[in-house]
Formats: structure tokens, C-alpha cells, sequence
């Protein structure tokens, strides 16, 4: 599903260079949740910001779904993000001033579907999150597990091959932690959904399949659990 | 690769209802910082009609002071000399005859009325009881056309009546009512007096001008003044109309007429008192050029204002886009494209600046029709109005004006990397 070789990412600001990236070498096969750790400054966000076509990368190759990420243009990136991608984020990232539902319904927005129609898909998702009656809250209304809920649904509603998620419970409490991650090894195992998720709590990463340690831009570890 | 290549998605089009929908959500959940980027344009618009609607009142007042008279019409009327001239003192009375009339109507190319003129000043009128002070006017038929009244009933003077010398008038509006009250109230074919000599009523007529002597005046035949009250073929004033001729053919007819009565009277052509010229045409182009210039100072402080409002906008949107750095970053994450989201922010620029353009512009013509009504014309003011090509263009401004507020937020807002805008807490 995932297909990295050699992978180099170097950032310049000003006169300074920094090589976060030293030559990464990853597989993941379609249905594989793996986890990736690091300290800070390693290099996991950099990992899964250019696997999130969020960022390019400078040399090497990429393919996601046997697809070549190489010199995309805005727009046909975001519309590989918006077909193979789901996101899930440590802040949750909800649109503030948008109910539960309407953030769910935000990525079919993007692929044309009508409003009536995706907020019906937005009510099923929502509703398999356990939170049909909050659909209409806004997300100052709802508690960290619910946010992360909803922006799982989100992630979701797509029909993604991949979710990424960027310390998907670095937010929460570890009782919360556990829900969540029991929603997202549930969605692994039934809609063999690709999971690849950064984090930095060992309890978490061991929940995974495979935990692939990076340090210094380079894997150095990789450990099935 | 299944992505499908076409050109535009939905979510791209301007005119996706979904699209507004989504724009409207967004203001509806930010009412505040619609309103405030809205007011601006708003009363950048309403100043802009009020004060084009003013200049309109100014320049219809002032206009209303020319009625009464052909906007082309030029009047040469006899003087005092005040200039030496061939060894003739100053002082001298010039005396206009049929002769300068003959002069003048075949000197002159290009004038398509004309007419000589007595002044017998006011005189007093009778119809059998009903007495009446009236300005009596002899001249010739062309001077209807000249003075551009119109006739209410009957007609004007014609030649048949020059050449026979008739004793026929033709009356004002208001000489008819003083003069014909009561049972006697019709007036055409009868017969009013006029310094004892009877004249008969040919026609009534209404003059446009604001002055009440043009009301209450009186049109006989020249030639039959001349000949009943005058014995002589004196003549006062002598007016033309100079047709179609450009300003400039104008003054070549003026200066052929002045240097013809200059050489039969002997008088100095540059003496500004020996004959009395009042030239329309003169009066209108000045002022024409007056109120373009006014016109042109309302359209640049009124663009300013408009200008300082997009500025505005311009500004608040951007704001809006670094408040919105977030969402537009997650957006990006879930899908939007840089056009999209360059639609979103122009859009909503568009619709606020429209609409609350729009508002602006309802307002302003709403107080410029409750000046209208309710305040009474005066000689500098009159009739405030904004008419339909302001309104036209000002909603075409108003546009314009919207994609140039949203450009440059829009153009921020798709630049915007979606990794760092995730990063922001």
C-alpha cells in the first residue's frame, strides 16, 4: 500500500539546512496498522507529512497504491489526499464554527456530493462513532474523546486506504487513549483499512503490528509486537 | 490513476449552489466580521449615490434657468457706444432698422431661425372690461421657434400676416386668463385691445421661462407695429438660432453678425456697448463644462470612498484569512483545492461586498427620493436623482470592486501549507 525507498527531506531556512530525512526505506502492506516513534525532531512528523502528500519530498520514490507521488501539483494532491488519505490529528483539527456532522460531511464536500446526501453518510459514520445524538454540537461543546471521534469518522467517511495519525491520542487521558484506540484497531481489522500512526507512548505503539523506531532521520528499529 | 483529469471539479464552479452554501454557513457563523467588512462598502456606495444624485439636483436646478429659449438661440439687441470710433464720439444710441435684419439673414451661413424684435415694454391691454398691464412683443413668426414656446391653441404669427402687416396677436397662457374671465372665456377669434388699436386673438401659447413677463407677454406681427405704433422700420433686437453648427461655426456666425451691424452703424467691433449680445449657446457650454467638472469631482471622491471601503474589505478578509488558517489548512488536508478555496474567499467577498453594496445603494436612492418629494425645488436645487446607468454602474463597480477586496486574502489563503497551518494552536 505504502511504498517508500531512499527517501531524502531537507529543509532550508535561510542559510541553514537541515536534513531531516536520511534515506527512509518503508513498506506497508494493505491492512497493516503500524506505529512509528521517535523523539522529537527525529523526523516522524516529516515521515508522515510527505506520506500525507502534505509536504514533497526531495529524493527518492513514493508510491501509495502503486501510484507515484513525484512533482504533483496542488490540486492533483489534493484530490489523492481527498481519495486515499484520512487524517487524524493529535489537536483534532475540527472546523470550529461547523456541528459534529457537518465536519464529518466536509471531505464528501470535496468529492461533489450533495449536501443532503453526505449528511446522511456524515449521520452513519457519527452514529458508528456512538455520537448521533451530538451530531449538531460544535466541537467547543464536545470533550477531547468525542472530538477525536468525530475526526475519526471524518478521516473515515471518505472510504480511505490510509488513515495517518499524527499522535492520535497525545491529547486524551490514558482511559480515553484506549477507547480511541480501540476504535481505530477496530477499523483495521474490519475494513482492512491501512493504519499508520506516530506516536510517542509505548503503550500505544504496542497495540500496533509493527513499530518502526526513526532516530535521527533514519529507521533504526523495526519491532513486531 | 483513477483521479478523474477534468478541468474543474464541482466544488470549483462559482455557480455550485453547494458552494454558496457552504459561503453562507461560513458568514452566518461569523455575523460580526461580515457586518463590519460589509459596512464600509455600504457607505462607500450610499456616499457615492448621494453625492452623484446632489450633483444631478445642482445641475437639473441650474439647467431649469435656461428654459424658455433655444439652448442655441444668440440675441443681438442695439446699445450706446462707449468707444471712440472713426472719429465718432462715444455715446452715440445705435439704431437697428429692417435693413440690419436684411443684413444680418444674408450675411450670416448656417442659422435656421430669425427674427427681429421691437421692444414696446409694458403696455396696457384691454378686452372689453378686463384691463391688463402685458409686455407686447412685435417679431417675427421665427421667433416661436426661437424662444421655443409652445402653442396651446390656434397658432403662431406667419408671413401672411408680416406681409399684410395683420393686426392679429398671439397671447400667453396668462394674458388669456387675466384677460378673458368669467362667462368670456374663450378667447381665439376674439378681438383685445392694444393701445387703442383693436387686435384679433390667433393663438394662445405656454413660454417654459421661469420669468413671469415671458408669461404675460404678447406676439403681433413686426411689420404691423412698425407701422401702427412706430411710422418707422426701427427694429430693437435681432435673435437667431445657429441650427446645428458646431460652437466654434457658432462663434463665426456671431462674429460675421457683429462685424456686419459694426460696418452699416460705424461702431467699434470690440466696443462692448454699442450692441448687446447674449449668446446661449456661450452660457450652456460653461456651464456644461462647469458641472463636468463638478461631475468628475463627485466620481473621484466618491470612487475614493468606494476605494477606501475595498480597502477595507481587503483588509478584514485578510484578517479572515489568518484567523481562517486553520480551517483552510484543513480543508486542504481533506480535499479543497487551491481553486476552491481561492473560490471560497473571492466569493464571499463578492456577496458581501454586493450585498451590503446593494444595501448602501437602496439607502442612498431612498434618501434622494424622500429629498426629492419632500423639498421644494429651488433655483439651485431641484429633482436629486440617481438614475438608472449610476445604478448600473455602480453594481458593476461593486463587483469589480468585490474580486479586487477577495484577490489578494484569496491569493493569501492559497498559499497557505496545510502541515503548518495544522501545526498553529
Amino acid at each position: 500500500m505504502i511504498d517508500i525507498t531512499n527517501i531524502h527531506k531537507t529543509y532550508i531556512t535561510g542559510t541553514n539546512k537541515l536534513h531531516v530525512l536520511k534515506g527512509i526505506d518503508l513498506k506497508v502492506e494493505a491492512g497493516e496498522m503500524i506505529s512509528v516513534m521517535g523523539a522529537s525532531g527525529s523526523g516522524k512528523s516529516t515521515l508522515l507529512n510527505i506520506l500525507g502528500i502534505l509536504d514533497n519530498h526531495d529524493h527518492g520514490e513514493y508510491l501509495l497504491s502503486g501510484i507515484k507521488i513525484e512533482h504533483l501539483n496542488e490540486r492533483k494532491a489534493a484530490q489523492l489526499r481527498n481519495k486515499y488519505l484520512g487524517f487524524v490529528f493529535q489537536s483534532f483539527n475540527l472546523v470550529s464554527f461547523k456541528n459534529a456532522a457537518e465536519n464529518v460531511a466536509l471531505p464528501l464536500y470535496y468529492q461533489n456530493i450533495k449536501r443532503k446526501k453526505r449528511n446522511l453518510i456524515a449521520m452513519e459514520y457519527l452514529d458508528r462513532m456512538g455520537l448521533k445524538e451530538w451530531a449538531h454540537h460544535l466541537p467547543n461543546e464536545l470533550s477531547g474523546g468525542q472530538k477525536q471521534r468525530v475526526a475519526i469518522a471524518r478521516a473515515l467517511i471518505a472510504k480511505p486506504k490510509v488513515i495517518l495519525a499524527d499522535e492520535p491520542t497525545g491529547a486524551l487521558d490514558s482511559v480515553t487513549s484506549q477507547e480511541v484506540m480501540d476504535i481505530l484497531t477496530d477499523i483495521n481489522r474490519n475494513e482492512n483499512i491501512t493504519m499508520l500512526i506516530v506516536t510517542h507512548e509505548l503503550d500505544i505503539a504496542k497495540r500496533t503490528q509493527k513499530t518502526i523506531r526513526i532516530t535521527d532521520g533514519m529507521i533504526t528499529e523495526i519491532i513486531k509486537n | 490513476m483513477t483521479i478523474h483529469e477534468s478541468r474543474f471539479t464541482n466544488h470549483e464552479y462559482m455557480f455550485s449552489i453547494d458552494r454558496w452554501q457552504e459561503i453562507y454557513l461560513t458568514i452566518r457563523k461569523n455575523k460580526l466580521r461580515t457586518f463590519l467588512t460589509g459596512f464600509a462598502v455600504a457607505w462607500g456606495i450610499f456616499m457615492l449615490i448621494i453625492l452623484l444624485g446632489s450633483g444631478n439636483g445642482l445641475e437639473n436646478g441650474v439647467k431649469e434657468q435656461f428654459k424658455g429659449g433655444a439652448m442655441n438661440g444668440i440675441w443681438i439687441s442695439s446699445g450706446v457706444t462707449s468707444v471712440q470710433y472713426k472719429g465718432l464720439k462715444t455715446g452715440r444710441e445705435i439704431k437697428f432698422t429692417d435693413q440690419d435684419y436684411k443684413l444680418i439673414k444674408n450675411s450670416i451661413k448656417g442659422y435656421d431661425h430669425i427674427s427681429a424684435r421691437l421692444f414696446l415694454g409694458s403696455v396696457l391691454v384691454s378686452n372689453k372690461n378686463e384691463y391688463g398691464s402685458f409686455f407686447v412683443s412685435p417679431s417675427h413668426p421665427d421667433y416661436g421657434y426661437i424662444k421655443e414656446i409652445q402653442i396651446l391653441q390656434g397658432r403662431f404669427l406667419n408671413q401672411i400676416d408680416i406681409r399684410e402687416c395683420r393686426k392679429v396677436a398671439a397671447i400667453g397662457e396668462k394674458v388669456k386668463t387675466e384677460l378673458f374671465k368669467g362667462r368670456d372665456t374663450v378667447a381665439l377669434e376674439k378681438y383685445i385691445n392694444i393701445k387703442g388699436v383693436p387686435f384679433k386673438v390667433i393663438g394662445i401659447f405656454r413660454d417654459f421661462g421661469r420669468d413671469d413677463n415671458e408669461q404675460k407677454r404678447i406676439y403681433i406681427p413686426i411689420t404691423t407695429a412698425q407701422k401702427v405704433f412706430y411710422t418707422s422700420n426701427v427694429i430693437n433686437q435681432i435673435s437667431f438660432t445657429t441650427g446645428n453648427a458646431s460652437p466654434e461655426e457658432a462663434d463665426v456666425m456671431l462674429k460675421k453678425a457683429k462685424m456686419t451691424l459694426s460696418r452699416s452703424h460705424t461702431f467699434s467691433p470690440d466696443d462692448p456697448r454699442a450692441i448687446d449680445i447674449m449668446n446661449k449657446s456661450e452660457d450652456v457650454r460653461r456651464f456644461n463644462a462647469l458641472f463636468a467638472g463638478i461631475r468628475m469631482f463627485i466620481w473621484i471622491i466618491g470612487i475614493g470612498t468606494i476605494i477606501a471601503g475595498i480597502v477595507g474589505v481587503s483588509n478584514i478578509m485578510m484578517i479572515s484569512v489568518k484567523e481562517r488558517t486553520k480551517e483552510i489548512g484543513i480543508r486542504k488536508t481533506l480535499g479543497a483545492t487551491p481553486a476552491s478555496i481561492i473560490g471560497l474567499v473571492m466569493q464571499e467577498a463578492i456577496l458581501i461586498t454586493g450585498f451590503a453594496g446593494y444595501i448602501g445603494l437602496v439607502l442612498g436612492v431612498g434618501l434622494l427620493e424622500l429629498i426629492s418629494k419632500n423639498m421644494p425645488p429651488s433655483d439651485f436645487f431641484r429633482n436629486p436623482e440617481a438614475n438608472f446607468t449610476i445604478a448600473i454602474g455602480a453594481t458593476i463597480l461593486l463587483i469589480i470592486a468585490g474580486a479586487f477586496a477577495g484577490f489578494f486574502p484569496a491569493m493569501k489563503a492559497a498559499a497557505i501549507r496545510p502541515i503548518e497551518a495544522l501545526r498553529e494552536e
